[in-house]
C-alpha cells in the first residue's frame, strides 16, 4: 500500500524549506468501497522531520489529511548539502522514510 | 539424521528471532505517541481540552493561509505560521468534521513554527489553529468555504 515518498528541501532567504509527499490512502474509514462495504481506517498517524540526524518537528494526524499528503515545514537557516529525514507511521504498523540532502 | 534436522531446526528458530527483531525495530523506533482521545474527540472544544489547551486567548500573531472558498473539499490546502516568540506546538482543528483535530504539530530547536499540509473538509467549517508558545495557548479562526464535500468519496 505504502508508496514511495518524494522530498525537496531547498535553500530560502533565512530558511530551509522542505515540501514532502506521501504516497497513503488516508482511508477515513467513512467511505464505501466498489463491493458496497466500508473501506477501514487507514491513515498515518506520526510523522518525523530530523536533519542530521536531530528531530526537529513530530506530527501527529488524523485521517482528515488528504490522500498521498503534502506537507511543507520551514527550517531555521540550513545549509546546502544538509541532511533531512522524513518519516511516518500510520495505523496498521506500516512505515516510511525518505531522505534527501539540501539543495 | 536426527542430529541433522535439529540443526535445521535451532537455525530455522534463530532466523525467525532475527527476522521478527527486525520488524519490530522500525515500528519501536518511531513509536511516538499519537493522542487518540484528542483526535477521538467529536468537538473542537474537546480536542484541544484532551491536548492540554482548553483555555486559549485570540491572537492576530497567528497566520492562517487558506482559500476562501475550496472547490474541493477533498483537498485544502492549509498553511499556518505563527508569529509568537517560541511557539512550540500549532494544532489544526475543523470545527465541523465529524472528528475536529485535524494535526497537531510540534516544533524543536531547528523548526520555524509554519506547517502547510491538506486537508479534507465535509462542510463549509471555522477552521481553528491554536498556537502553544510558554505554556500558554493562542488561537485564530478562519472560515473555510466548500462547495463539495471531501468526506463522501
Amino acid at each position: 500500500m505504502a508508496g514511495p515518498m518524494k522530498m525537496r528541501a531547498t535553500l530560502a532567504s533565512g530558511y530551509t524549506d522542505v515540501r514532502v509527499l506521501m504516497s497513503h490512502p488516508m482511508e477515513t474509514g467513512q467511505r464505501k468501497g466498489p463491493d458496497g462495504k466500508m473501506i477501514p481506517l487507514h491513515f498515518i498517524q506520526n510523522l518525523t522531520v530530523k536533519v542530521n540526524g536531530k528531530t526537529v518537528v513530530e506530527g501527529q494526524i488524523s485521517q482528515a489529511v488528504s490522500r498521498n499528503p503534502v506537507f511543507s515545514f520551514r527550517l531555521k537557516g540550513g545549509a546546502k548539502g544538509d541532511k533531512i529525514e522524513v518519516s511516518w507511521l500510520d495505523n496498521k504498523g506500516e512505515t516510511n522514510r525518505t531522505e534527501s540532502a539540501v539543495a | 539424521m536426527d542430529d541433522q534436522r535439529r540443526g535445521w531446526l535451532k537455525a530455522a528458530g534463530a532466523l525467525g528471532v532475527v527476522l521478527v527483531a527486525g520488524l519490530l525495530k522500525p515500528v519501536a523506533a518511531l513509536a511516538a505517541t499519537w493522542n487518540k482521545d484528542a483526535f477521538a474527540a467529536k468537538s473542537a472544544a474537546d480536542a484541544l481540552k484532551s491536548l492540554g489547551a482548553a483555555d486559549t486567548a485570540a491572537s492576530s500573531d497567528i497566520v492562517i493561509e487558506a482559500p476562501q472558498i475550496a472547490e474541493n473539499g477533498a483537498v485544502v490546502p492549509i498553511e499556518v505560521t505563527s508569529k509568537i516568540a517560541g511557539t512550540t506546538s500549532i494544532a489544526v482543528l475543523i470545527e465541523k468534521n465529524p472528528f475536529p483535530l485535524a494535526g497537531k504539530f510540534d516544533f524543536m530547536e531547528g523548526a520555524l513554527a509554519f506547517v502547510k499540509l491538506n486537508v479534507k473538509m465535509g462542510e463549509t467549517s471555522d477552521v481553528r489553529v491554536v498556537a502553544t508558545a510558554g505554556g500558554r495557548n493562542y488561537v485564530a479562526t478562519r472560515e473555510i468555504k466548500v462547495t463539495i464535500g471531501g468526506c463522501g468519496g
